[in-house]
């Protein structure tokens, strides 16, 4: 387990040693969308009954900032060490693949809280947000960002180039990110893309996240959890199965 | 007693290329040896696949006893390699490097022997300064301390001079030298045959992913074309020396020998040609045109 615990403070140490750009930067860029979004829509939105939009807006905004960071610090991380050929340190070690992926996710995780975290504390002065269900809205951000942690591994050995790296993140990641209603909620829109965003795994995430404040979301919490584990489940065995052949790595 | 490195019908292709064409090798423990080859011939694959940085497509391959696959964590305990590209982390100092790199390794307090490795490779001044900050010299110098910090019984060095100024040459090789002499097991890829000709005791050549020659480097030595170098007067070779003559050379008839016997014959020639020979040189064979002679060969 200390090749695990070594791996998982190397990279916690990682983004802190350049906290301005991991922590402050994304903090920076989730206050001016709420900034602009609750000026924009705030007194003509309200998304769940009874709900000011900037109390709805400021959980969606933060599970999003959570998930993009927990998928940056793992996946930028891995193509950092790939591309300067520091990752042989790592495979020339007898640390095992899953203390591997454990590292990584759980560095991730870190990484995607604190600016969860950063995002509720600078909002709490002016903002009053209920916090019903405080284990629901834990659980989610954890599974949230074990599942993004594990998908920046794959994006992080799927990828040679850092523009490769850049077309994962704004083709897929920030999509996925933007329609999962943050910015609304999805009963607010046509039929066919409420079914659209029913395919949405982050949507499940955000609604789910947003329960634990509000007691209130678009589907059952209980199902949103069973697709959300689903979720984590398929990811990890999927990149679990790809750090042991190797792929892209030992070759 | 277990070799420290076998190697048993290895082979490695990438797409129609043999990188590593079907190698067997053994190296003993304590030995220091060199792998040469030119460009291309396989070696650092050879060094991938004993390190795990890359899967053999075929054969067994084992350190210390422990197959590289099947038990790689006792493997890669028991080796440290040195690559031969200047890589680095630049997120962290010296000596959080080598803190993490113990780490990875399962060694909890690991400052007593950190200290002694920074020490022996003069880095001690250095421990604090981000890995970026250090010039090439230097970020070697931590490579050599990262693949140590185990202490493994056997130590891989790919092309560690490479680059490197003559006083950290020297340096590393003193140092390397005596990790070899308390019990260490070296190998050795390097350009520089004279390196390999006066560290190790035995050679393996590489060419487009096979061994080619491998013997002690005393028996390579000896076993390289002879050469004798004449200065006549008159300056004409006899013809019956004429199927002996290699080249000419600033003044001199270059005849090759087959065995220092056939040196009294070819005197005698000369006697009974009334030529005088004013100067004779047997040149001593070094390494480099073994190495030239052999690739030549194949």
């Amino acid at each position: 387990m200390k090749g695990f615990s070594t791996l998982f403070h190397k990279e916690v140490m990682r983004f802190w040693k350049v906290g301005f750009q991991t922590v402050l930067a994304p903090l920076l860029s989730t206050m001016l969308y709420l900034l602009i979004f609750s000026h924009v829509l705030g007194r003509h939105v309200e998304a769940f009954p009874g709900v000011p939009y900037v109390s709805f807006l400021i959980p969606g905004l933060a599970m999003m900032a959570l998930l993009q960071n927990a998928f940056a610090n793992s996946s930028s991380s891995l193509i950092q060490s790939k591309i300067t050929g520091n990752i042989i340190f790592l495979l020339l070690s007898p640390v095992s693949y899953p203390e591997i992926f454990l590292a990584y996710v759980l560095a991730s995780s870190v990484r995607g809280i604190i600016v969860g975290c950063g995002v509720f504390a600078i909002t709490l002065w002016a903002v009053d947000i209920p916090l019903k269900f405080p284990l629901w809205a834990l659980l989610f951000s954890l599974l949230g960002s074990f599942i993004l942690g594990a998908t920046g591994i794959v994006a992080g050995i799927w990828a040679e180039k850092f523009d490769q790296l850049a077309s994962f993140q704004n083709f897929i990641i920030l999509p996925l990110t933007f329609l999962s209603g943050v910015f609304y909620s999805i009963h607010s829109l046509p039929p066919f893309w409420q079914a659209v965003s029913h395919l949405n795994p982050f949507f499940y995430l955000i609604d789910g996240f947003r329960y634990g404040f509000f007691g209130t979301s678009d589907v059952s919490p209980y199902f949103s959890l069973f697709v959300v584990s689903l979720c984590l489940a398929a990811v990890s065995l999927f990149t679990l199965w790809l750090l042991k052949s190797g792929y892209k790595l030992r070759n | 007693m277990n070799p420290a490195i076998e190697i048993r019908q290895a082979c490695k292709r990438f797409g129609h290329i043999h990188a590593v064409d079907c190698v067997d090798l053994e190296i003993g423990q304590g030995e220091f040896f060199a792998l040469l080859g030119p460009n291309g011939a396989g070696k650092t694959t050879l060094i991938n696949l004993l390190s795990g940085l890359t899967r053999p497509d075929s054969g067994r391959l084992s350190i210390m006893g422990y197959d590289v696959s099947r038990e790689y964590r006792q493997a890669r305990r028991a080796v440290g390699v040195v690559p031969q590209e200047l890589v680095f982390d630049p997120f962290f100092t010296v000596s959080e490097v080598l803190e993490v790199q113990s780490g990875y390794f399962g060694i909890t307090d690991n400052a007593a022997w950190i200290e002694e490795i920074l020490e022996h490779l003069d880095l001690s001044s250095k421990a604090n300064t981000n890995m970026r900050a250090l010039s090439g010299g230097m970020k070697r110098r931590v490579l050599v301390a990262q693949a140590l910090v185990h202490k493994p019984p056997v130590i891989i060095l790919d092309e560690p001079t490479a680059g490197v100024d003559v006083e950290l040459r020297q340096a590393l090789w003193e140092f390397v030298r005596s990790l070899n002499q308390s019990g260490h097991t070296i190998v050795l890829t390097t350009h520089y045959l004279d390196e390999a000709e006066s560290l190790c005791s035995r050679i393996a050549m590489l060419k487009a992913g096979k061994i080619v020659a491998l013997d002690t480097t005393r028996n390579l030595l000896k076993g390289s074309a002879r050469r004798v170098k004449f200065q006549l007067v008159p300056d004409a070779l006899p013809q019956k020396l004429h199927p002996f003559l290699l080249h000419r050379e600033s003044g001199y008839h270059v005849l090759k020998l087959d065995e220092f016997s056939d040196l009294e014959p070819m005197l005698e020639i000369l006697r009974q040609s009334g030529v005088a020979v004013t100067d004779m040189v047997l040149p001593h064979a070094d390494l480099e045109e073994v190495f030239v002679e052999i690739m030549s060969r194949q």
